[in-house]
């Protein structure tokens, strides 16, 4: 079905884009007004409250700082997953794409010990303002972390027989899944700061 | 093979992973600053404004080498550009509108 | 050369794969645009019914407060209804129900997932969407997103009753239909997102040969940019649904203040939030929003009113700018809606500033189109009546529109009726009229058969009539100063008792433009089995999609169409035909 939908896989000529990158790059452009509404609030509550608590207050900075470092790997090993489709190099793909959603898993086990540990102390969203915007904006971003994980899964597992039938195909995919990899990791890069050092 | 890279893939993929290393590296000791920064305790705005600062960085280099925006088509600029002009504005006007009611400490 | 066998050998290999597909692949799951197209108007024209029915019930409330309502009183049941008398509460569920599904079930899905899915890939000359399956998704978020907000009404407390615009702390402390609501936009606003990434990179991408932007048609453009509106501007909503969702189900206090007292008791919740957070995030959508209502039916009011003059359009390319410059305003101006929340003045004078120029290039675009008249052959075939009505009717809309963005005369006028004779102005006899249009126009493109004349007239004259009786006395009953949500439509006021009247002469106009539509569902239906059948290009028009045979097969084209000229070249001198359609090659 998808053969008959011309720029599938070669690019057009005068925007030299297929289409799937210019459809994955739209849709990140909505992410970031989503994640861009809830940094707006934040904004908002936070200028608006007679005080407001520093992060460490609630929030495990070495912790968070682990998982900042694990994003920043996974994002890294994401490139070399494609890098290695484009070398034509599949097995050295299943080994990075691998690595990057066992990062993503290790970013989750991370965050399961944050909110455990919160639960423990009292510390729930409906606690205050602070607690309530770090829960939502942290697990939104959670949901992502997942929604990530099932793609790059995907691509890693029943998605890449698509490797043996059109190579090239597969390859863009999988570098189209990466930049929604990207993207997680970019949100995290402005999360951490903004909820845990300010 | 999108058209961001030249014919000869494998010599444009080699340069694109060693970039990759390189901004890995690059994040890796601004992240060290981020949290740095944190330990000197500057008064609320200073921070505020530093941390941005470096987070800003530490996005752009993900964006531009990561998600190969340096050489990314025109169009796709356009669009994010876009995106930039009208974050903005949710960003802060929501809070512009109240800030005459509200202390700022 | 490679690209065109390899399409034709895969739409070979598919066609007799196609002839495989069952009845569910074929029509419940299908991934054609047309298909999907149809799905999606049906479907969104049965809400715009349903939707129009709780108004009916409404209006007699306001006609008629403190009577029972015959009937369909007793068929409500008691909990509703108590002896035919409408509960406030009640009345709340049908006002927020009826906006929210006239704006979200019905007018942009029709607008946007029917219009848009249908016409703009025959217009552009490509096979299908760029996203077949994703475009299949997008409608069933859509139609699951419907059913959610048709269950809340069965729900205990029954469906969302806190305006379509649910305002925190009143929308956080309502029943449990408020979170259905809010789970029922989280899948529409999905549907949303699906659907405008698959037209703007369809427009970009498969664009058939020699089709410049320059020389696409108006309703393409209309689309793109509408498409654009979707996908920036309803990210904020969903934040917000999400933030509404933790305050409701989680307890966080987002939008509730501290010290909130409810029923005489102070609420047990953390405090420190901001209701202006809510208003803010629903508005930064919901302008947008209006804008996405508009746009699609300026496109094909533009398309019906160039093929029945039988000129170019007046104006192109300044139409096309004040689109996209309208679209990019349309972003920096939704704090107009909150003149009255207390902003301070710089504000306020800001967001005025923004909502005035923004009345430019509506101008613009409804100056080229009025002009575009002059000087033509007008025929006044069925879309043409509603696509000239549409003019005056968005003329009216527009212009009402003007004092309620000043922030002075909306001290004024803010919540009153008024701005519900304004922004129905717009959208009702404004919108629903382009769509209208578009209905009597592309049904024989998609059917192979014409909706009869006759009829078509008839649901014309008496929609246009009764329209504006329902409108304009709404407009006076706002400067009145009676305001808008009132379950007794202002009964128990001093200051409305001069105007009541008016609240029965809307409900009879109400009512009888029900009665008008009634050709117009019978029509429909008929015609596709009975109605005159055409060729592939009855309306002797310009643009791609009149090429395919009507109705078009999968894949649209038998050969793939190249663009060779503008969208509008009618009445070219020289030619001694009255139109070039755009894909005839040009004679040497």
């Amino acid at each position: 079905m998808s053969m008959e939908i011309p720029y599938t896989v070669e690019v057009r000529p005068d925007t030299g884009l297929t289409n799937g990158k210019l459809g994955i790059w739209l849709f990140l452009a909505s992410e970031v007004m989503l994640f861009g509404a809830l940094f707006a609030s934040y904004v908002m509550l936070r200028v608006g409250a007679p005080e407001w608590p520093r992060g460490s207050t609630y929030l495990n900075i070495p912790l968070a700082t682990l998982n900042t470092v694990i994003l920043i790997s996974s994002s890294v090993t994401m490139v070399l997953a494609w890098a290695s489709l484009v070398k034509r190099d599949f097995p050295r793909f299943r080994l990075f794409m691998g690595i990057t959603i066992l990062c993503g898993l290790g970013f989750l086990v991370v965050k399961y010990f944050e909110y455990t540990a919160k639960f423990h102390h009292g510390y729930f969203p409906a606690t205050n303002t602070f607690l309530a915007i770090y829960f939502t904006l942290t697990g939104l971003h959670g949901l992502h972390v997942i929604g990530g994980m099932a793609l790059n899964g995907y691509l890693w597992g029943p998605g890449s027989a698509m490797w043996k039938t059109n190579p090239t195909h597969f390859t863009n995919r999988v570098e189209n899944a990466g930049l929604f990899w990207h993207l997680v990791d970019l949100v995290w890069i402005f999360l951490f700061p903004v909820l845990y050092l300010l | 093979m999108s058209a961001s890279h030249d014919p000869d893939g494998h010599a444009d993929v080699d340069r694109h992973v060693r970039a990759a290393y390189f901004v890995f590296g690059s994040l890796l000791v601004l992240t060290g600053f981020t949290v740095a920064v944190y330990f000197l305790h500057l008064p609320t705005r200073a921070a505020i404004a530093l941390a941005l600062l470096i987070a800003t960085v530490k996005g752009s280099l993900v964006a531009a080498w990561f998600m190969h925006l340096v050489s990314e088509r025109k169009l796709i600029y356009w669009m994010l550009g876009l995106t930039a002009v009208l974050f903005l504005p949710l960003l802060l006007l929501p809070t512009l509108t109240v800030l005459d009611r509200v202390v700022l400490r | 050369m490679g690209l065109e066998t390899t399409v034709a050998h895969h739409g070979a290999a598919h066609d007799a794969h196609h002839a495989e597909l069952g009845f569910w692949r074929k029509y419940v799951f299908s991934t054609d645009h047309k298909t999907i197209g149809i799905w999606y108007a049906i479907t969104g024209l049965l809400f715009l019914l349903f939707g129009f029915g709780l108004m009916m019930l409404m209006r007699f409330q306001l006609a008629y407060p403190g009577q029972a309502l015959p009937i369909i009183g007793a068929l409500l049941g008691e909990a509703r209804m108590p002896g035919g008398l409408m509960l406030p509460e009640f009345y709340n569920e049908l006002g927020a129900m009826h906006g929210t599904i006239m704006v979200f079930l019905g007018v942009v899905p029709l607008a946007v997932g029917g219009f848009g899915n249908f016409v703009l890939p025959l217009q552009i000359g490509a096979p299908d969407m760029a996203f077949p399956r994703i475009n299949m998704a997008s409608y069933w978020s859509y139609f699951v997103g419907g059913c959610v907000m048709l269950a809340s009404f069965f729900v205990p407390g029954g469906a969302a009753q806190s305006g379509w615009t649910s305002y925190a702390p009143l929308s956080v402390i309502a029943g449990s239909g408020q979170t259905w609501w809010l789970i029922g936009m989280v899948f529409l606003i999905t549907s949303s997102l699906l659907g405008s990434i698959n037209f703007i990179v369809t427009t970009i991408q498969l664009r058939a040969p020699g089709l410049s932007f320059w020389r696409l048609p108006f309703f393409v453009w209309s689309q793109f940019v509408t498409s654009f509106l979707l996908l920036l501007a309803f990210p904020p909503l969903e934040g917000a649904a999400v933030l509404q969702l933790m305050d409701r189900l989680a307890k966080t206090s987002f939008f509730l203040p501290s010290g909130l007292v409810v029923s005489g008791q102070v609420l047990e919740v953390s405090g420190g939030g901001n209701p202006l957070l809510w208003q803010h995030l629903f508005w930064f959508l919901a302008h947008p929003e209006v804008y996405v209502l508009i746009l699609p039916a300026m496109g094909i009011v533009a398309e019906v009113i160039a093929n029945n003059t039988r000129k170019p359009l007046w104006g192109y390319r300044s139409m096309v700018y004040s689109l996209i410059f309208l679209g990019f305003m349309s972003f920096i101006v939704w704090a107009h809606h909150m003149f009255m929340t207390g902003m301070g003045t710089t504000m306020a004078a800001f967001f005025q500033t923004t909502t005035m120029i923004i009345s430019i290039p509506s101008v613009v675009i409804l100056s080229a189109l009025i002009i575009s008249l002059y000087g033509g052959s007008i025929r006044f075939t069925t879309p043409m009546l509603f696509a000239l009505a549409f003019l005056p009717m968005f003329g009216i809309g527009g212009l009402t529109g003007l004092p309620l963005g000043l922030t002075a005369a909306d001290i004024h006028l803010h919540d009153t009726y008024y701005v519900i004779g304004h922004f129905h102005y717009v959208v009702a006899p404004g919108t629903i009229f382009g769509l209208f249009a578009g209905i009597y126009y592309w049904f024989p493109k998609a059917t192979g058969r014409m909706l009869n004349e006759t009829l078509g007239k008839l649901h014309f004259f008496g929609s246009f009539v009764f329209m504006n009786v329902i409108f304009t006395p709404m407009l006076l009953m706002g400067l009145a100063g009676v305001s808008r949500r009132l379950y007794d439509g202002g009964a128990s006021y001093s200051h409305a008792q001069g105007v009541l009247q008016w609240n029965v002469v809307s409900s009879w106009g109400a009512w009888s433009l029900a009665l008008f539509q009634i050709p117009f569902i019978f029509n429909f239906f008929w015609s596709m089995f009975r109605g005159r059948k055409v060729d592939q290009n009855p309306w002797h028009a310009t643009t791609l999609e009149w090429a395919a045979p009507s109705p078009p097969p999968h894949g649209n084209f038998e050969t793939p169409p190249a663009a060779h000229r503008g969208p509008y070249e009618y009445s070219v001198p020289g030619v001694s035909r009255d139109y070039s359609p755009q894909w005839e090659a040009v004679k040497a």
